[in-house]
Formats: C-alpha cells, sequence, structure tokens
C-alpha cells in the first residue's frame, strides 16, 4: 500500500479503536525516522496529516520546521529526527506530520512515516537503559519489542525543549 | 417566598389601611391591637418588617420596639413607627428603642409602600 | 369594584363612633374626678385616633380641630399641665363639636366656618399656658412627597461625591446599606467604591462592628436634599458627607470649554456614545429595558472564529477569481463581491457580540483614585463618562494596565499638592476626566487633568540629559510633550514608586502600540494635561499591507505604515556601526533589514532594488523596513502564535492568507527593539572612547 492509503487505514483504524485503554492495555501509533521505529499513545493523537509546506518562525530552534494552517488553528510542527539530532528531514509528499494534542495545545510531529496501531500492555514495556546518563532519554517512556523490532515508546509531552514551550507541562519546571 | 409584615395599631382603620395597601404588594399581613399581641405574634416568627404605632394600650410601640429588639426573632427586623410629623421627640424616642424607620401620618398607600420598600427592599 | 377607600371610610366612621362612646366615657370618668392616668391615656388615644385615620381620608377641618384637642391632651398626659375641672368642661365642648365634624364627615356635608372656633381658641389659652408655643405642632402636613428639583426641563445634570460610613448603630436598628445604596442608584448615575480599608484580620474582627465605608458618585438631576432623603432614617447613625461639585460637564462640553481656551480643535464631532443619550434621556429611575440573553462565551468566540474561516476564504475566493474571469463569469465575480460585503457586514455584528463595555475597566479607576490620593497627598476627584463605550472584549482585557498607569501619572505628575492649587486659585480638589468614545471606527479614551500640564523647559531638559535629542534641536511644543513617551525618558527619580509599581510612559505606549493602539498628549502648562488614546475596535482583525521577503510573506499593520517607495542610490547612506539610512521628510531614518533580522535567505537585500515601507515605531521614531515588494492590502484575521507554540520574537501573531498559508505579521516595537540592539552589539565592540548613543549618532553623523 502507499503510505498515503496506509495513512488512511490507520486514521480510519484509529476512528474505530477509539476505546484504547483496558487495564493496562493501551494502543500506540508507531512511526518511524529512518530506521527506528518509535510510538505515541493513541488518544493523544488527533489526526494524521501529509506534509504541507510549513511557514518558518524566525529565531526559533532548528528542530522547529515552523507553522501550518489547520481550519483555521496555527499548529507548530516539529522535525522528529532533527529533535534527535539526526539532521533535517527533507519533507516530501510521502512524509507525515502527526498532529497531537498535549493538555491545550495542538502541535504536530513530522516523521517518515506510520506503520502501525500496537496494542500493548504495560507490562511489557522495559525500561531504557542508561536512561539518566542521557537527558535526551527523558521523553522516552520506554521500550517494548514487537515482533522482533525495537519499539520506543515516546511522550510528547517530553519531546520539546521545555523552555520553548513553558506550559506544556507544569511538572517539567 | 413572599414577604411578612406585621402591623400594629389599635385602630381598625389603619390597621385595615396598612394590611390592605400591603397585601396589594404582594405581602402576607398579621395584625395586632397593640404591643404586647405584637410581642406574641412575634413569638417564633420572624417577619420581614413590623409597622406599629405608638399609641396603644396595654403597651405601647416604643415599648414594643425595646422589647422585639431584645427577641432573636425580631432583632434585624426593620420596624417603622407611625408618627405625626410633630413627632420629632418621637422619632429620636422610637430611635433609642431601636426602630429603623419613621413613617409620618397621615399617609397614603404610595408612601407607605415607598417607606416599607425603603428598609426592606422590593 | 368598589373604591378600597370607600370601604375603608366606613370601617373608619364605624371605629370613630366606637372612640367617641369611649371618648365621652373617658371625660364622664375625668369629670367625676377619676384621677387614673391610663383614662387620661385612653382618652388621649381616642383622639389621636380620629386625627389620624381623618388624615388618611383628607377630612382637614376634623384633623385641624382634633388636632388642638389631641395636643392639649398629650400634655396633660405628659404631665406638662395638671388637669383642672376648667380644662375637662372645655374638653367635653370639644368632644361636642369633635363628634359633630365627624357626622359632618360622614355625611359628606360642610361645615360652617365658625364651627368650634371658640373651643379651639379657649383649648390654644390651655395650651399657651404651658410655654409652648401652638404654632410648632400647628398645621400637621399632608404625606410629604420629597423635596424633588422638578424643574427636569432645565436638564442640568450635577455631580455629588457621598462619602458615607455606618456604625454599628446603623445595622442596630436593621437598616441595610444596600438598600441605601440601591435607593441612591434610582436617582441618577452612580458609581460605588467600597472602601474595606478598616476591615481588620478575621481573628480580630467582631461580628457586630461596622466595618465597611463607601464613597459615591452620583449624577444627578435631583439636588442635595434628595440625596440625604435616601439617609433620613440613618442620618446619626454614619458620617455622611455629600459635596456638590456643581454642574457636570459631559466629555463633549468639557472638551469643548477645554478647547476654546487651551487646546487645539478636534476636526470631528465625536460620536454620541449611548451613555451621553442615557444620560440625558432618561429620567433617573426610568430603566431602559433591553433583551439579552446568557450566552456562554465559548460558543461566542466559536462563533467568532467560524467568520474569521469566512472572512479568509472568501479572501481566497477573491484571488483565484481574480481578473481572468470578469469577462467570461462576470456574474460570478459579482457574486463573490457581493459575498465578501456581506462577510464583513456579518463579521462587524458578530464582533459586536463580544463587545464589553469599558465599565468593567473603568470601574476600577475609582479605588486607584482614592488610594493614590490618600498615598499622595493630594485631592482628586474622578469622573467618569462613557462607561457604556462598547469595545472588543480582547481590547478590554488588556487596556486596564497602560489606563491605571496613566491615571497614576496623572495624579502624581499632573495634579498639584492642594496648597499649591490654592494657591494657583484652582479648586484644591483636581478633577481628572476619564471618558470613552467612539469615533471614525476606532474607540477613543481620553484622560484630562487640571493640573499642572507638562513643564517643557524641564522635558526637554531632561530628554537633552539623557541623549534622547540633539541639544540644538528645533522642536515643536508638541513634540516637547511627546518626550515623555520616548524609552529612556522617565529616569528613576521621575518615576515614583506608587503603590510598589513605578512606570515610565515609554511603556505605556509599547503597550498600547501593542494592541494596535496610538497614544498621545496635549498639554498647556498651569491649565492641564489630555492623554488621549485610541483603540482599534477589536484586537481580532486588522488591517494590513502583505509584503514578499525572499520567498516568505509577511504582514505589516497598515495603520503604522507612512509611505512606501524605492529610495535611489544617493539617498542611502552607510553608519559606521554597518546599519543604513535613508533621507525621508528632511529627517534621516534608520533602513531595517527585516530579512536579516528574520533570517530569510533569498531575499532582496539592496533597499534601492526592493522597496523600503516607511512605518512609524514608538515615541514616533520612523523606520524604514526593507522589503522585496507589496503583495496587497487586506483585513487580516488574527491567529494566536502562543495558544499552541509560543511568542516568536519580532512577530506579533499570525494570519491566514486567501491562498491558505500561513503569513506573520511583523511586530514594529520588537523590530524596533531588535536593530537597536544590533547597533548595541556593534558599540560594544567598540573602544570606550567611541561609543554613542544610536540617536545622537545619526544627528551628529548628519549635521
Amino acid at each position: 500500500m502507499t503510505n498515503q492509503e496506509t495513512n488512511d487505514q490507520i486514521t480510519a483504524e484509529m476512528v474505530n479503536d477509539m476505546s484504547g485503554q483496558k487495564g493496562d492495555i493501551k494502543q500506540y501509533i508507531s512511526f518511524n525516522v529512518g530506521k527506528e521505529l518509535y510510538a505515541v499513545e493513541i488518544t493523544t493523537v488527533r489526526e494524521i496529516k501529509g506534509w504541507i509546506p510549513t511557514t518558518s518562525l524566525p529565531n526559533s530552534p532548528d528542530y522547529m520546521r515552523g507553522v501550518i494552517n489547520m481550519r483555521g488553528v496555527i499548529v507548530p510542527v516539529f522535525d522528529l529526527r532533527t529533535r534527535f539530532s539526526r539532521g533535517h528531514t527533507q519533507p516530501g509528499k510521502s512524509h507525515v506530520v502527526i498532529i497531537v494534542k498535549l493538555g491545550e495545545r495542538t502541535i504536530g510531529i513530522l516523521v517518515d512515516a506510520v506503520s502501525d496501531i500496537l496494542t500493548i500492555p504495560q507490562e511489557d514495556i522495559l525500561s531504557v537503559p542508561d536512561k539518566d546518563a542521557n537527558p535526551e532519554y527523558a521523553f522516552m517512556e520506554g521500550l517494548v519489542s514487537v515482533e522482533d523490532k525495537m519499539v520506543a515508546i515516546i511522550k510528547p509531552r517530553m519531546l520539546f525543549d521545555m523552555n520553548l514551550i513553558p506550559d506544556l507541562d507544569s511538572a517539567a519546571a | 417566598m413572599k414577604k411578612t409584615a406585621l402591623t400594629i395599631d389599635d385602630s381598625k382603620t389603619m390597621r385595615d389601611m396598612v394590611s390592605f395597601t400591603l397585601k396589594n404588594a404582594g405581602y402576607d399581613v398579621v395584625e395586632a391591637e397593640n404591643g404586647q399581641l405584637g410581642l406574641d405574634k412575634i413569638t417564633g416568627a420572624s417577619f420581614d418588617v413590623i409597622i406599629t404605632d405608638v399609641n396603644m394600650p396595654v403597651m405601647d410601640g416604643i415599648t414594643f420596639t425595646r422589647e422585639a429588639r431584645k427577641r432573636a426573632e425580631a432583632k434585624t427586623t426593620p420596624i417603622l413607627i407611625l408618627t405625626t410629623e410633630s413627632g420629632a421627640d418621637i422619632k429620636n424616642e422610637g430611635r433609642s428603642a431601636g426602630a429603623t424607620g419613621w413613617i409620618v401620618k397621615p399617609f397614603n398607600p404610595e408612601k407607605l409602600l415607598q417607606v416599607v420598600e425603603k428598609v426592606c427592599g422590593s | 369594584m368598589s373604591d378600597p377607600m370607600e370601604q375603608f371610610k366606613v370601617i373608619f366612621f364605624e371605629e370613630c363612633s366606637d372612640l367617641l362612646i369611649s371618648l365621652e366615657e373617658g371625660l364622664m370618668q375625668l369629670q367625676a374626678g377619676d384621677s387614673d392616668e391610663e383614662v387620661v391615656h385612653s382618652v388621649f388615644r381616642a383622639v389621636h385616633s380620629i386625627k389620624g385615620g381623618a388624615g388618611a381620608f383628607g377630612f382637614d377641618r376634623l384633623v385641624s380641630f382634633a388636632h388642638i384637642q389631641e395636643t392639649l391632651l398629650d400634655d396633660i398626659r405628659s404631665g406638662a399641665l395638671e388637669m383642672e375641672p376648667a380644662y375637662i368642661a372645655v374638653l367635653l365642648q370639644a368632644f361636642d363639636i369633635l363628634s359633630e365634624l365627624v357626622g359632618a364627615a360622614q355625611r359628606g356635608e360642610e361645615v360652617a366656618d365658625d364651627l368650634g372656633s371658640d373651643v379651639a381658641k379657649a383649648m390654644k389659652a390651655i395650651l399657651d399656658q404651658t410655654g409652648v408655643p401652638m404654632a410648632q405642632k400647628d398645621e400637621p402636613a399632608p404625606a410629604s412627597e420629597p423635596e424633588v428639583d422638578t424643574d427636569i426641563a432645565e436638564k442640568n445634570m450635577r455631580l455629588f461625591r457621598i462619602s458615607f460610613k455606618p456604625y454599628e448603630e446603623l445595622f442596630q436598628r436593621a437598616n441595610e446599606p444596600i438598600l441605601l445604596i440601591r435607593e441612591l442608584g434610582t436617582l441618577g448615575d452612580l458609581t460605588v467604591t467600597l472602601d474595606v480599608s478598616d476591615v481588620p484580620d478575621i481573628e480580630e474582627m467582631e461580628a457586630e462592628h461596622a466595618y465597611f465605608s463607601w464613597d459615591f458618585s452620583l449624577i444627578t438631576e435631583y439636588d442635595e436634599a434628595a440625596i440625604r432623603e435616601v439617609f433620613e432614617f440613618v442620618e446619626d447613625d454614619c458620617d455622611l458627607q455629600i459635596t456638590d461639585h456643581g454642574v457636570y460637564l459631559s466629555p463633549e462640553a468639557f472638551v469643548e470649554d477645554a478647547q476654546a481656551g487651551l487646546f487645539e480643535d478636534i476636526e470631528d464631532e465625536p460620536d454620541v456614545s449611548k451613555t451621553q443619550k442615557a444620560v440625558k434621556a432618561a429620567k433617573p429611575g426610568e430603566t431602559v429595558v433591553s433583551q439579552s440573553i446568557r450566552v456562554e462565551l465559548d460558543k461566542v468566540d466559536t462563533l467568532v472564529n467560524m467568520v474569521g474561516e469566512l472572512v479568509i476564504t472568501q479572501a481566497m475566493l477573491r484571488e483565484q477569481g481574480g481578473e481572468l474571469l470578469v469577462e467570461q463569469y462576470p456574474n460570478l465575480v459579482q457574486g463573490i463581491e457581493d459575498l465578501s460585503r456581506h462577510i464583513r457586514d456579518l463579521q462587524d455584528c458578530v464582533m459586536a457580540i463580544r463587545a464589553q463595555p469599558v465599565k468593567s475597566v473603568f470601574s476600577r479607576m475609582p479605588r486607584l483614585i482614592r488610594e493614590l490620593t490618600a498615598t499622595l497627598g493630594k485631592k482628586a476627584c474622578l469622573v467618569m463618562s462613557g462607561e457604556e463605550t462598547e469595545v472588543d472584549k480582547t481590547v478590554t482585557e488588556r487596556i486596564g494596565d497602560p489606563l491605571m498607569h496613566m491615571i497614576r501619572n496623572s495624579v502624581d505628575h499632573g495634579l498639584e499638592m492642594p496648597d499649591v492649587r490654592a494657591k494657583a486659585g484652582k479648586n484644591e480638589e483636581g478633577i481628572i476626566n476619564l471618558s470613552a468614545f467612539h469615533r471614525g471606527g476606532r474607540i477613543f479614551i481620553e484622560i484630562e487633568d487640571d493640573g499642572a500640564g507638562i513643564n517643557k523647559k524641564v522635558v526637554l531638559e531632561k530628554a537633552i540629559a539623557n541623549g534622547l535629542v540633539s541639544p540644538d534641536a528645533n522642536l515643536s511644543d508638541e513634540e516637547i510633550n511627546n518626550l515623555i513617551f520616548m524609552p529612556g525618558f522617565s529616569t528613576a527619580e521621575s518615576v515614583t514608586n506608587v503603590s510598589g509599581r513605578g512606570v515610565g510612559m515609554d511603556v505605556v505606549r509599547k503597550n498600547i502600540q501593542s494592541l494596535g493602539g496610538r497614544i498621545s498628549i496635549r498639554s498647556v502648562e498651569g491649565k492641564g494635561s489630555k492623554f488621549t488614546m485610541s483603540l482599534p475596535l477589536t484586537l481580532a482583525v486588522m488591517d494590513g499591507m502583505v509584503v514578499d521577503i525572499g520567498p516568505e510573506k509577511y504582514v505589516l499593520p497598515l495603520a503604522n505604515i507612512i509611505q512606501t517607495l524605492r529610495p535611489g542610490k544617493e539617498d542611502v547612506n552607510s553608519l559606521p556601526d554597518g546599519r543604513n539610512v535613508m533621507m525621508f521628510r528632511g529627517e534621516y531614518i534608520l533602513l531595517v533589514p527585516l530579512y536579516d533580522l528574520y533570517h530569510i535567505e533569498n531575499a532582496i537585500e539592496n533597499p534601492c532594488e526592493g522597496l523600503v515601507v516607511v512605518v512609524e515605531g514608538d515615541g514616533g521614531v520612523l523606520m524604514g523596513f526593507i522589503v522585496d515588494d507589496l503583495v496587497n492590502q487586506q483585513q487580516v484575521v488574527i491567529k494566536s502564535l502562543e495558544s499552541n507554540y509560543a511568542l516568536v520574537e519580532g512577530v506579533s501573531g499570525a494570519t491566514i492568507l486567501g491562498n491558505g498559508r500561513v503569513s506573520l505579521i511583523v511586530d514594529i516595537s520588537t523590530i524596533q527593539d531588535m536593530s537597536a540592539n544590533q547597533s548595541r552589539e556593534f558599540q560594544s565592540a567598540l573602544p570606550e572612547t567611541n561609543k554613542i548613543s544610536p540617536q545622537a549618532q545619526i544627528s551628529s553623523e548628519i549635521h
């Protein structure tokens, strides 16, 4: 299937599967940046959009690609690849922006492609080795193995510089 | 809830007129012929406003006011005394007994309602 | 249905016959030598009741006669007079007359003028002995009406300041301040300020004590007596001060009067705000009934946003339509034009829904004035008008602070101390006039004081000392007055820490400009000053100029644009710090390379190849923004960047253009700062001796 069809299917599944939380089994959407697989809780995801050109914002961090218009609301788009210090994404038609709602804010995360919907019991999530050594790992909730592949579960809240988005998570202060 | 008024006057005419006027304005009205009976009426019952004449047998209006203020039911109830305009002393006497205000006799229904509204809201 | 009064009359006469019987009995007893006090009392009560009832029905003859009799009996029962047989005889005669009068009243007959006059004379004679003049108790007045200045045709509104501090006793007598305040409010336009400064800590609080006091401003047609009447029951149970401030001047009248002697003429007539109309037309107490429903704010905001989307879509349609289609599809193009117009109208209506009266902001001011006057030892009276003037809630939310700062400034620097004012022949109490009105599609707020005005000499000296102007600059009076808005003008000494916050006028101006507003000041030394603030009616929509900078489009606020031009090579000069300047209308203005400040690549850097948009920034400073090209002028719906992201330096917001793309709105104030900072960075690299301030640098370089 083309990425577009995958996206559509996933969006449809997502709509049907909204009853994600069952005890301690949660649903996630997984996506890849380069060769790595990541996932976020499905409840935070609002929409999955194909890439549209952003308007860049001056004087912003380099992982801040710019803003887009989503039905009249200005939504910032963050380049996940850049956030992981792996350079800038050259976005094309196949790239995808995952629209995530964090508290009062809606933000977009630019990734290469969306992969699947995962249903993961919480007990299967393993902690990240050496987590304290690397502050960047603060945004990883844990690791899980899916079909022999490692998926890093991330908390979008923690992904971006707290100074930049001050109210995003007051606990981070 | 309807507002309640107590009118104390030994003159039936007066009582009737006050009653009539207040009832028309939506009050429930209780009558008493003198201060003592007035005290009986307020025992265990509160009113939104009390209108009392001064000169009555058994217990006059000033004494009634003083006694009423000692009672929980009427401690914070507006009490209006009916006075003739010559009664500047009466006004003072009434005030020192704890009266809220006064209505000058003779009065017409509008004036009565105006003063009642002044101390009691509408 | 029978007249209730007639019914009462029937009851009254029934009662009278009973009373007369007991009156006669009583008198007979007294005559027989019975000296029981109670008899005297009951006789007195009988006459008293007859008189009371008679008064209610207007039986004047009966009333006046009974009055004399009642007075006599009153004196006897109180002991002022000793009962004597002669008196009883007179009283019995009086009884006969009384009966006749009652009978006549019942039958509705006239009585002879001289009926009972002998007896009355006799009674008066007895009374004269007590030394108490009868006259004092003469002629009971009919149920009195409040003394009201009924000359409403004059429609002269007066301003009263009332201070009211109730004692405990007021509450003990079951009087209620809220009822008094409501009654006061029926007399006119009332502003209420509560003073809780006497309220102690809760541990020390006694439930029965009175801690509150109030200050009122009342604009009313009525006179002081009407105001006192509100407090008639409680006058002795409170501190009540009523000050008459004379005829209340509406802002137009005030401005016209002031203008005649002081200020330049205003070109247009201000729109008569609703308040003015209401104040002049409606009688106090007459409420203008308007129907309303409650709507949750969220719903309104959603509606506003949706209409905003409509505006954007409509802009897109127009753009798509373009000129190409006119010949081919004239109806379509016309339709789009009509649609655009309708949507603009719809937008106006919807914005009006969110409009709030500025009252919510103004109402904080009286308290502020009282705090200030107390702290500074000055006397000031605040007169407010136009509180009903409506403005979008986005504006009301943000003008509170600037307004408070300006009022602080007026009281602190504008008004003189009371003794100074008295010496100058002014009223010790200064007047601060705060007014709001609509004009030309904007809202104007004016703060006028009758203080000392701006001392131009001092201001000019200070500005020169702080390096804000060159010593030999030739400035007009107005330019000198407006120097107070320049950043760096207010030094620590000039900014008094009132209530712990010192604020300079430059911050105020910045605040207001960030709202898309302008502020200016006019002043006459010795007479006073007037701040005039104008604001857009809403912060949600703005008139903008879309420009190209490299591949991006930016929006400049149209209100700040002075002119656009392409300079020739000879017009552009370089400064030592690398920045460029351009000659414009006789002065050198800084050229600001937006592409640089915004880090935009592939933009036109040479102003002579692009365009320069001359804009006005803070403090009236002109700058030339270098852009590639102009795109078009349009109304833009302002979208927030902060709600999902954060503030970006140099950008005040974003908008969505007709093509659906996001475009950033240039924040002129911060660009101005960023530009100044560039110079500072450059200068900090210079050796000490070479450093000079930017403006001085410009002027010294050129002259």
